[in-house]
């Protein structure tokens, strides 16, 4: 199990440091905002992976509030996009 | 211990759609091909991986299905509204593109009371 | 009846995300689910009875597959789009139109179209859909209607009309 996580904590790692490139590079807001929404959900895919790590069914719950909350700010981030509220 | 092995296998699968959506990120011209290759390819790869942990743990099966239904739900709808704001925000298509039948609409007035309806 | 209907709904929710079959998490699920559903009847949507027919199930259990199958497809055509070094897209966006007319059919829908092979939806008008196709085969409303959205209403209109 452990050269596994080894292997799969490299992919999930650089597919990361991918969607920060886009963040930080832009061109324009959207990509900002798309890389931000992909970093997220792999964000919530690795919590899960920190459970499998420690054996600890807490970090379930970490991961099912993170992704709440991480859908929320893309919402409002693309209200405000837009020009609404 | 097959479904040891099984979750295992899903966890490795996931992580490399994971990795693939990295790379279109970096890769596609516009926003939108972006839009099309990081919402499909993670979440396949985050439900992959989340249900690779619950099949290899049988105890916490339950949550993880409810996390993966989760984000199943709700990242469709987040891209969705990413995208109808930059279009609307007039970000071009790339160079490609064919055509863009909602900027033509635009033009004639989309009739907004639809949108309720 | 619809707080009943909404009061079971909200039970089911509870039971699945607290995973404890202990007496005394199910008899304040009971409570929580029938103190929500007297304040707000609505979370059932809007015409409840539709919960209690078995067919919609039987439906939503086949489509479940059908989805999976079509979503793992379309990674796996992502997954040759994003490796082939000449990237081969021909993207534009199309409209299409839909005969569902419930909310909940549209969203399922939208989503549906959004997780398989190629297509993104944009933005929802009344009937049609805007829909960003990473490879355009027809630009015209009932070729794109035809090959987009039929697999997946043929099974929605069953769920939720």
């Amino acid at each position: 199990m452990s050269s596994l996580l080894v292997i799969v904590f490299a992919l999930v790692s650089l597919s990361t440091l991918m969607a920060v490139y886009r963040i930080l590079r832009g061109p324009t807001i959207s990509d900002r905002a798309v890389g931000l929404d992909t970093a997220t959900t792999i964000t919530t895919a690795m919590i899960v992976l920190f459970s499998q790590i420690f054996h600890r069914a807490i970090f379930l719950d970490v991961a099912l509030v993170y992704a709440v909350l991480a859908f929320l700010g893309v919402i409002a981030l693309a209200r405000y996009l837009e020009g609404g509220v | 211990m097959i479904y040891r092995a099984l979750g295992e296998f899903l966890i490795l699968v996931g992580s490399l759609f994971l990795f693939l959506a990295g790379l279109g990120l970096l890769r596609m011209p516009d926003v939108y091909n972006r839009m099309q290759t990081g919402t499909k390819a993670t979440t396949l790869g985050a439900l992959s991986v989340i249900m690779g942990v619950g099949i290899y743990h049988p105890q916490w099966f339950f949550k993880t299905a409810i996390i993966s239904l989760f984000i199943l739900l709700t990242n469709p709808v987040s891209s969705h509204a990413l995208a109808r704001a930059s279009h609307n925000k007039g970000i071009p298509l790339a160079k490609v593109s064919v055509l863009d039948r909602y900027a033509e609409d635009k033009e004639k007035g989309l009739k907004e009371g639809e949108n309720d309806s | 009846m619809k707080v009943l209907v909404s009061t079971a709904v909200l039970f089911v929710l509870w039971v699945a995300m607290t995973g404890s079959f202990d007496p005394q998490e199910l008899s304040v699920g009971l409570i929580v689910a029938a103190v929500i559903s007297m304040i707000a009847p609505g979370v059932a949507g809007p015409e409840p009875k539709k919960w209690l027919q078995p067919k919609r199930y039987l439906y939503a259990f086949i489509y479940l597959f059908y989805f999976l199958y079509a979503m793992v497809k379309a990674n796996l055509d992502v997954a040759r789009r994003v490796i082939s070094p000449r990237l081969p897209i021909n993207p534009g966006i199309v409209k299409v139109k839909t005969r569902l007319k419930t909310h909940a059919g549209k969203l399922a829908l939208a989503n549906s179209i959004t997780l398989t092979p190629g297509t993104l939806s944009v933005d929802v008008v009344g009937q049609y859909l805007y829909i960003h196709w990473i490879d355009v085969k027809s630009p015209e409303v009932e070729a794109a209607t035809q090959e987009i959205v039929k697999g997946f209403e043929r099974f929605l209109e069953v769920i939720f009309e």
